[in-house]
Order: C-alpha cells, then structure tokens, then sequence
C-alpha cells in the first residue's frame, strides 16, 4: 500500500475543506470508527509481528499527520470564521457614551470641611448650636445687655415668641452662642469650632441676610493673648496653603472679649483680585479686615458656668463666605443663595475632593 | 467721629504728620476709615484779584471780568455773582479744576458769546460753607496768583470710627489724650476758665426724674447777639462733617465735638416758669430740632417748664425753644442722663443724634461744671452777655473705681511682657493713677473699664499690640486624635454620597414667604415667623427643604436648564420644648426637567419619575447607614406629593425615615413649575444610631461550601396588591433556604385576568450542608406557594 500517495490525497482534501462542516466529514472519513486511517490501524493486529514493525510507524505517521491537518485546518476556518463576524459587528464609536450626571459639593460645605480638617489637627473639635437662638444666648451671656449700643451693630431678626423662661426668640447673629452652649455641656479644657448659620437683617451688594461664620473658643489654664495670634496664623496659613501669610493685630472692642482685637491680613491685587499674602505694607499690597477675636471676657466664662480666675482662653470669629470667596475668586456673595446650578457647578466641588492635610486642604482650580 | 489736624492740635502739641498720626490711631483700636486731604480737592484754585467789571453785552444779570491771576496775563471770566466787582479778591478755578460741589471740571468756555476762562466761586462751591449769595472775597491783601489750598490752609480731616465702649473719644480732647499715651506729642491741660456770674440764675431748675436725670446744671447769659460763629468754629465743625447754624448752636456742638460732652442751649424768651427733668406723660409730644413731632411716654425722661415739653432729653432739643438770630438771652443746660434710659427712648422713637451717641455711651460724670464754664466763656466771648449763677440740681455718679491690677497679668493674658514701669506711666498718661499699693484709679471719662483685663488691653494697645509674640498652643502627643461626632460624619458621608450620585448641591435661604411654609408645615406644631423679616418672602422658618429646592429648581428652569438633580442638607425648623426650637437636620433632594436628553441610543428624553425619587431616596438611606432592608413602605408622603405615587419609609409605624415621589400638581402650580417634579425628604436627625462601639475588625469571611440555585415562579395576583408584600411575603416562606427574593416581571395583559397582574420573581436558594434534593425543592416550592396564597396569589400555569 502507497502509503504516502494516500497521505497527500488526505492533506488535500483537508486543505480544500471551505467550512467546518465539510472538515468534519473528512475527519469523520479518516479517523472516524468506520474512517479509512481507522480502518488501516485495525489491520496491524493480523500482521505478523516483523510486517507490524516495518507498517505500524508508516499507518501512524499517517494518522499523525492527517490529525494535525485537521486541527490546523480548523483552526485555520474558525479564525476566519470569527473575523467575519467581527467585521459584521463594527459600531462608531464616535457616538457619545451613556452620560451620568456630574454632582457638585457647594463651596460653603467644602470650606466647612477643610476648617474642621485643619483645626482638628490642632485639637479642635466642630460644635453646633441652635439658630433659632433666645436673647440670653444670643447677647445677655456675651456680656452685651438689653441697653447696650452694641446690640445696634447687630441688625437682629426676632420672632415673637418667647422661650418657657421669658427669653425673647431670635435668629443668631452671630455664631457666638456656641460659646455658651459649649462651656455649659462640656465644662473646660475646650477647644471647639462652631461653624454655620448666621442672620442679620442686612441686605446689598455684600450683605445678604443669612449668611455662615465660624466661631473658634479655646478655654484652657495660661491662655493668652500670643495663642490666639498663633492659632489665627497657623489656621490662615493652613486654609491658604501659604507661608507667606503677615497678620496685623489691630485693638478693637467686642463685649465678650477683652482685651478685643481686630485681625487684618496683607493681600495684593492681582490680576485685579485680592490674593493674600505678604505684608499689607509692601508695595503693592493692603490690609484687610477679617477676623474679630480676642481673649473671653470673664463675664462671659462666668456665664458659661466655669470659674474665671481659673480659666482663661480667646475666641476669634470669621465668615465662611467670605473666606471661601477670598480663597476660590468668587465675587458675588448673593450667588452663593441663589441656587443657579451654572454657579453651583462653575464653583462647586467634586465629591471625591475631601479635604485632607496630606493632600493639601485646598482644590486646585 | 471726624475732625481736622489742627483742632486735634489745639490740643495735642505734635510735630507728627497726619500719615503717621493716622498710622496710629489704628494701632490704637481707633480705627481710621479715611484721611482726607482738602488741598488735593482745592487744587486748580487760585487767589485772584477782578480788576475790571463790564456788563455783558448779551445778558442782563452777568459780567465780563478781567482777572488778574498774578502772571501779568489777565484772564477775561464771565461770572453772575452779585457782589463781583473791581478791585475784589477772590478765588479763580482755572480750566481743569474740578469743583468740589458737584465734582464737575471746569472747561474754558463761550457764556452767551463771550469767552470764560474759568470761574471765580462761592464758598458752598468749594464746599467750605453755605454761602452762595456771591462769590468769596478775600481780604484785600490777599496774595494774588498763590495756590487758594496754600492760603486757605489745608487741613487734614481723620475720619475715626470709635467703638461704643469709648465716650471718651466722642471728642477730639480724648482722642488727642490717646495719642499723647502712644507717645505722638503731649496733651494741652483744658483750660477752663471760670466765668463768675454776677447776677442769680432767674430760672428755677429741679430734677423729678432722678433715676433719668441726676445731674442738671444750668446758667443763663443775658444780652448775647447770636449770628453766624467766627471763621474758625465753622472751620472746625465743617472738618467734622457739621453744617454751621449760628454762634450759639455751633458753640453747644463745638463743646461736644471736642470734650463729648453734650450740653443745650434754650432760648430763655421761650420758655415759661421752672424748668424741669422729669419723665414725660403718656401722650405728650414734642417737635424736636429735625422738624419731626415725637410721641412721648412715661419711660422717658424729658426737661419740661410749666407750658410743656422743650426736650427730650439727652437725644435732641425743641424746636420751639430752640435758639434763632432773634434770641438774647439763653439758658445753658449741661446735665447727666441715664445711659440705659437714653438707649432705651432713642430705640423708642428710633431717633439717633450726636447727643445720644455720647450719653448712651456714658459721658463723663466729673466733666458738668468744667463743660459750663468752658461753653459760657466761649458764648460771652463771641456772642457777649452776662452770665447768671450757675445752679446746680442733683449731682453725677462720679465716684471713682478702683480697681487691683498685678502688672504680671499684661503677660499672663497679653501675652506681652511689659516692664511694671512702663505699664505705670501708659496708665498714667491715660490718666489712670497708681496708688502706692498698686491700686488702679480709674478716671471718670472711662465708663468702660471695670476689671483687670480692661487694664491690660490698655496697656497692650498702647504699648503696641504687634509685639505680641505667636505662642502655639500646647500639643497632644502623637497624630491628631478624630474629634468628628457621628452626626457630623454622617452629614459628611450623606452629602458626598449625593453629589456622587450627580446631585448638585445648594444652600437655599432659611426662611421662606409664609404662604409656601405653611403649605409645607402640616403637622409640625406652627412656624416660626419672624417679626421684622427683611421682606414678605423671607419670613417664615422652612419646616421642610423642599420649597426652597422647589423655587431653586423654577429658577433654574426659567433660566433655561433641560435637567436638574438639587440636593439640599441643612436644618428645618420646627417647635421644641420649653419655647425652644426644634431644628433637624434634613436632605431634601428635587429631580426636576429631563433625566436624560434624548440620545441615539435611549431616544426621545425621558423625565423623572417616582422611581428614580425612590433610588435616592434608598441609596442614600443606605450611606446614612439606615437599615434599609428593614423599612416599610406606607403612604401619607403628606399632601404637597401626588397621592398615588408616593410614599413614606419608615422603621416601625411611627418613625419615618424619608418620603419622596412626584410633587403633587397643584404644589407645582403653586410655584408656577411646568412638567412633573420627583422630589425627596430624608429626616436623618430619625436614623437609630449605630448601637455599641465602633470596631474595625469585620466578621469572618465564610462564604457557603455549596452552590445557590434560583427558581422562578409568576403568581396572579389582584392587581391592587403592592409587589413588596408579595416579595416579602416569599422571603418569609423558608427563612432557612431563601436567601434572596427579587421580582423581575409585572405584566398585565394578553393572558392575565382583568383586574389582576402577573409578578415574577426569581428566588434564590441556599443549600446548607448538603444540596437540595428534588423533594427538598419541591417542599420549599409549596411553601412559597402557600406563602403567596396568603395574599391571594395564584400559581400561574
């Protein structure tokens, strides 16, 4: 038998099969039960042994290499079978993706946030109180009575309630209260943040009638006027992620401080915005307004209900707004009110930015 | 407070300029708002001399002058004062000038044909007075062609703003006593001359209200010729910002400008029988200098003669006892009023004056007699007269504290060490004396000071403020310790968790018009209502989130916007115990517009729909860590959500946790919004706290050695039953092996009775142990069934 002539007519006609059909019934054909290279392995067994051993290799040889044919032929037809289908399933990818809508975190939250995280690094924790606040709270405590000139500074909305001890009901003018609320639940040592709601019955161009402070106390034993510098400048240097921050201390009067002192910070004009940094007295450069502190009146520790020949402390005060607006170049106080989710987008913060003192409390533009 | 270099000099011998006096009245908590510089404001103003004076051909009431400005090259003006005339010197604003009144600039110019090369001007032009009959004439040697800024003087004016602690600096004296501490120059002693009186006082002066009024002094000048104060008074009370009137009412002005100390002058013609303080009587009124009639009342404290009220006291005077340039003989009045009540009668009728600011302040109780002799002596000097006696009702409040002061305590809580010495002479240059076992007298102009702290801010302040040195405070060891309290992180998670699910978040105002609190308030106990809003649409306390969102989301569609996704955390307020409020913190969400905008893919836009409030209102439940498989679906969103498709989450009956669903129509016509509104409340202050401490350590990981099956099963039921009871009433059927029930079909239809749906749902099973068998799975298919039957659900073939 011509073994290799049976071969190649095996190897051509794999190499002419068109589909995996007509590759199955070749393979059926040769190496099936019934198959014709089947059939040719069945005939060693009645060989004698010295015809096996020169016939065997050649009958498996054949089956070899026709198996191999096979398997390469339908590699080969698949292969070409799947580009075809692909090319049927070619899409543009132009076309736009599914769009998921973009949130946005309002400045006056961001802010919040990177002023809890810089001040818990330095020991202080975010107190709250109520907005709709009674007058002993609001100004009796904070040493400022019922008579006194400096409840005209604050423009008060009132309600006409009045609380179960006769207090007339107000909405907070400022976040000072916390104060109070803060020595009364917590005692001392106390170093607190209050951050939030504030209202005055103010409104223009720079003045809206609600708007946010954030409230700093610190009350502890030796506490003096030089913490409370260091503390602002630390804090200011942290929100501004600048070094070059210059504060000019300037005597002021707050009933529910004394000593009282103003805190203006050196900024320049540039590029027709107030950025600070450096000496207001540089070329250049101004000072601005923007905090109010100083160390607590007694009257007021007393109120809170601890000793004030024991403790002393200060508190500063500052608006979140104003803050946000000095820190992210908004202009227009009364935009950040108003709703316009153009704004809100424009200037609002993306979820995954937390602030974080490892990556810098502040959001790149 | 605003006054000139040169009065502030009439009492504080300085070489100092007005920059570095300027640079230190802030440094000294006086604070400066403006230094202002006259002579830039009369720059372009020249003394000139008018050396001829035509008719102009062209108008009757004009005249073409020729004007020497002192270069030899007259210059021809036309001009319409009356008084312009030959050989008059006066002041020439050349081309280019601006005139200060007005703020226009002078161009050369035709009138009427003629040619003007400038203008020569009143005084009121230049803002220097009132005049403007004519134009100003200088004395005749004036110098020609010399700057008229040079001539006239330019004096600086400070503008101060003064803290209401500081009476003392109300007047110029005790702004200058300030800067000789500082060490700007060396304060003048007052110099009050007493002037004798040589006849008694003919008015009888008595106190009814001493609480208002314990001091009342008083002297009357007979024979005064009032007119207009001499050149330097105006000059002095315009640098202050106040309209001269006449020599008696600028030298009262005069007085307080400079010592703060307020004092009266009535024309005596006027008044009729004793003059007395006393408190006014319900119903009396009195005209007051302003030209306004005041209702008066028995809290405050008036000076009265026998005909009625002349003034109210310590706040403004009558009109009709006022002084005029008929009066000639005056009674003084120099009294001391109770702060508080003049506080309390000014914020009564809403009336503030230059009086008021310094009594309510408190104005120095030992400053009555020497105010009187100073303002008498002014009075006989410029206007003449002779003075009566001076009577005397009640005395001031003037003894003297004193207070104990350790010099250490500058450092303790200035944080600046400052020698004992040093700290002795800046208190004595304050006028607070020492006495030799350390006690602190504090003088009387300083109502504010009375404690130990106050001395230190003195001496601080005056020391320098800037050499407080920064001291960090102490430092716990190691890294900061979380100070956040779960409320606030929870605020925090819930409001990224929402900008991360594509909301936008906004803060809205608190308070809301009343009619879209109360539409929004049923069952909150009553709103909160300002008293005093700002306006009608900010006035009352929103008891719910929504409505601000709701007028944010009209807004915004107004403006155009094609989708909107708000979020909104903050407080609503409602009433608490004890007339306190109740304020909760609140996430109200609004989905209003377009979901998405059409697209190649999904085809026409799609708007929100209840659903989507759901997700929300789920998703974000499950990051406030609410045990969201745990809640019930009930009704009674409340009626601002369409009633049919919406709903409320609660733990238990009572504790509802959100609602959310489509905003019902007439809510949205109420805010003028077109197309329908998914909205959602979270009440996040009635998610249950996390119970015991928190642990980092999760529970073990084990998962199940054998594989989960799922077996569908389609049930008929009527078509009113909610899917979630079918759903949980399968989870329930084999709490063993049911880990999880999910329904994916509900069809109603072609093969489905009328009046009933089709729901499938896929359930999935746990074998524990061991696998199912076959008559495992059929046991828990009955069960499931039988489960279902309950609610009426039939197998469906």
């Amino acid at each position: 038998m011509d073994y290799a002539a049976t071969r190649e007519d095996a190897l051509a006609q794999i190499a002419a099969a068109q589909d995996l059909g007509t590759l199955e019934t070749l393979r059926v054909g040769f190496l099936g039960k019934q198959g014709s290279i089947s059939g040719l392995l069945k005939t060693l067994g009645g060989m004698l042994p010295e015809e096996r051993q020169q016939v065997g290799p050649q009958i498996h040889a054949l089956r070899e290499s026709v198996s191999e044919a096979l398997a390469a032929r339908k590699d080969a037809l698949e292969a070409a079978a799947l580009a075809q289908r692909l090319a049927g399933e070619t899409v543009d990818l132009t076309l736009p993706a599914p769009e998921a809508p973009r949130g946005s975190i309002h400045p006056v939250s961001q802010v919040m946030d990177e002023l809890a995280e810089i001040f818990a690094d330095m020991g202080f924790a975010v107190a709250t109180g109520p907005e709709i606040e009674d007058d002993w709270h609001n100004f009796g405590a904070l040493n400022i009575p019922e008579s006194h000139p400096a409840r005209a500074m604050h423009d008060t909305f009132y309600f006409p309630d009045q609380d179960g001890e006769g207090r007339a009901m107000l909405l907070r003018t400022h976040t000072s209260p916390v104060q109070i609320r803060a020595m009364l639940a917590q005692g001392a040592p106390i170093r607190i943040i209050a951050p939030g709601r504030v209202y005055r019955s103010d409104s223009d161009a720079t003045h809206t009638p609600m708007f946010h402070q954030v409230e700093g106390l610190v009350i502890d034993k030796g506490i003096h006027l030089g913490h409370l510098k260091w503390t602002l400048e630390t804090f200011l240097k942290a929100f501004f992620e600048r070094d070059d921050i210059v504060l000019r201390l300037r005597p002021s009067y707050f009933p529910f401080t004394e000593p009282s002192v103003e805190v203006d910070v050196g900024f320049a004009i540039v590029g027709g915005k107030r950025v600070l940094g450096g000496s207001g007295d540089a070329p250049g450069h101004g000072w601005m307004e923007l905090l109010g502190s100083g160390m607590v009146n007694r009257k007021v520790i007393a109120a809170g209900g601890l000793d004030p020949d024991e403790w002393q402390g200060f508190a500063f005060g500052a608006g979140i707004d104003r803050l946000a607006m000095l820190k992210y170049g908004m202009d227009d106080l009364r935009a950040f009110f108003d709703g316009d989710a153009r704004w809100n987008r424009h200037y609002g913060f993306n979820p995954n930015d937390v602030p974080t003192l490892s990556g810098g409390v502040g959001t790149a533009a | 407070m605003k006054f000139s270099l040169a009065w502030l000099k009439d009492h504080l011998d300085t070489d100092a300029s007005a920059e570095a006096i300027a640079e230190k009245l802030s440094a000294i908590g006086l604070e400066l708002e403006a230094l202002e510089d006259p002579s830039a404001r009369l720059s372009g103003f020249k003394v000139a001399k008018v050396l001829t004076a035509e008719r102009h051909p062209n108008a009757d009431k004009l005249q073409v002058l020729t004007v020497d400005t002192g270069d030899g090259q007259p210059l021809q003006v036309v001009c319409g004062a009356p008084n312009a005339r030959a050989g008059l010197v006066g002041v020439l604003g050349l081309p280019g000038a601006v005139v200060p009144a007005g703020g226009f600039e002078l161009k050369k110019s035709a009138i009427r044909g003629v040619e003007s090369n400038g203008m020569m001007c009143s005084t009121r032009e230049l803002e220097l007075g009132d005049d403007h009959d004519g134009i100003i004439e200088l004395p005749a040697d004036a110098p020609v062609g010399t700057a008229f800024a040079d001539y006239h003087g330019s004096d600086p004016v400070f503008d101060v703003a003064i803290t209401p602690n500081r009476p003392d600096c109300m007047g110029v004296y005790g702004i200058a006593r300030d800067l000789a501490a500082a060490g700007l120059g060396t304060l003048k002693p007052i110099a009050a001359q007493a002037v004798p009186g040589s006849f008694p006082c003919p008015v009888p002066i008595r106190i009814e209200d001493p609480e208002g009024c314990p001091a009342f002094y008083g002297r009357v000048i007979k024979g005064v010729t009032n007119g207009a104060s001499p050149d330097w008074i105006q000059a002095r009370l315009n640098s202050a910002g106040q309209r001269p009137i006449s020599a008696l009412v600028d030298l009262t002005n005069y007085l307080m400008l400079t010592y703060g100390r307020p004092a009266h002058a009535y024309d005596l013609a006027k008044l009729n029988g004793s003059v007395v303080a006393r408190r006014a009587r319900d119903g009396e009124t009195c005209l007051a200098l302003n030209g306004k009639e005041y209702a008066l009342d028995s809290a405050m404290t008036v000076i009265a003669d026998d005909s009625g009220v002349h003034d109210i006291a310590g706040i403004m005077g009558g009109e009709h006892s006022g002084c005029t340039d008929e009066t000639t003989d005056v009674l003084l009045e120099i009294a001391w009023f109770n702060p508080v009540r003049i506080g309390d009668t000014g914020r009564k009728l809403n009336l503030t004056s230059d009086a008021r600011q310094r009594f309510e302040r408190g104005t120095d109780p030992a400053f009555l007699d020497a105010g009187l002799e100073i303002l008498t002596d002014l009075i006989v000097g410029i206007c003449g007269g002779e003075p009566s006696d001076v009577v005397r009702a009640g005395s001031p409040p003037a003894a003297t504290k004193t207070l104990a002061y350790d010099p250490a305590m500058a450092e303790s809580l200035g944080g600046v060490a400052i020698p004992a010495e040093r700290q002795r002479e800046i208190l004595a240059a304050l006028g607070f004396a020492t006495d030799a076992h350390g006690k602190i007298a504090v003088p009387t102009w300083r109502p504010d000071i009375d404690g130990w702290p106050d001395l230190v801010e003195e001496v601080v302040r005056i020391h320098g403020i800037d050499a407080v040195a920064s001291t960090p405070l102490p430092r716990a060891d190691g890294v900061a310790r979380p100070t956040a309290t779960a409320p606030q992180k929870l605020e925090r998670k819930v409001r990224r968790a929402a900008a991360a699910r594509g909301l936008n978040e906004l803060v809205t105002w608190s308070f809301l018009p009343q009619d879209e609190a109360e539409h929004f308030a049923e069952g909150n106990g009553g709103l909160w209502v300002l008293a005093n809003p700002i306006s009608e649409d900010m006035k009352a306390m929103r008891p719910s989130l929504l409505p601000g969102l709701l007028s944010a989301a009209k807004r915004n569609l107004d403006r155009g916007a094609a989708g909107l996704r708000l979020f909104e955390l903050g407080r609503r307020y409602l009433r608490g115990e004890g007339g306190h409020s109740d304020e909760r913190l609140t996430l109200g969400v609004v989905l209003a517009g377009e979901r998405a905008a059409r697209g190649w893919a999904s085809g026409k836009a799609a708007g929100f729909d209840a659903f989507d409030a759901k997700a929300e209102a789920l998703a974000l439940l499950a990051e406030a860590g609410a045990p969201v498989d745990n809640l019930q679906f009930m009704g009674e969103a409340g009626a601002q959500f369409h009633p049919g498709q919406s709903a409320t989450l609660r733990l238990g009956p009572k504790t509802v946790l959100a609602r959310f669903g489509m905003i019902h129509p007439a809510t949205l016509k109420a805010f003028d919004i077109d197309g329908p509104v998914a909205a959602v409340e979270l009440f996040l202050d009635a998610i249950p706290a996390r119970k015991g401490a928190a642990t980092f350590a999760r529970a073990a990981y084990a998962p199940p050695a054998l594989q989960s099956v799922t077996r569908d099963f389609a049930f008929l039921v009527d078509a009113a039953l909610p899917a979630g009871d079918l759903v949980r009433a399968v989870r329930g059927a084999d709490k063993g092996s049911i880990v999880a029930v999910r329904l994916f079909d509900d069809f109603r239809g072609a093969g489905v009775p009328g009046g009933q749906k089709s729901l499938a749902i896929e359930v999935t099973l746990q074998p524990g142990e061991r696998s199912f068998t076959e008559a495992d799975l059929k046991a828990i298919a009955n069960r499931i069934t039988a489960a279902a039957a309950k609610l009426g659900a039939a197998l469906r073939g």
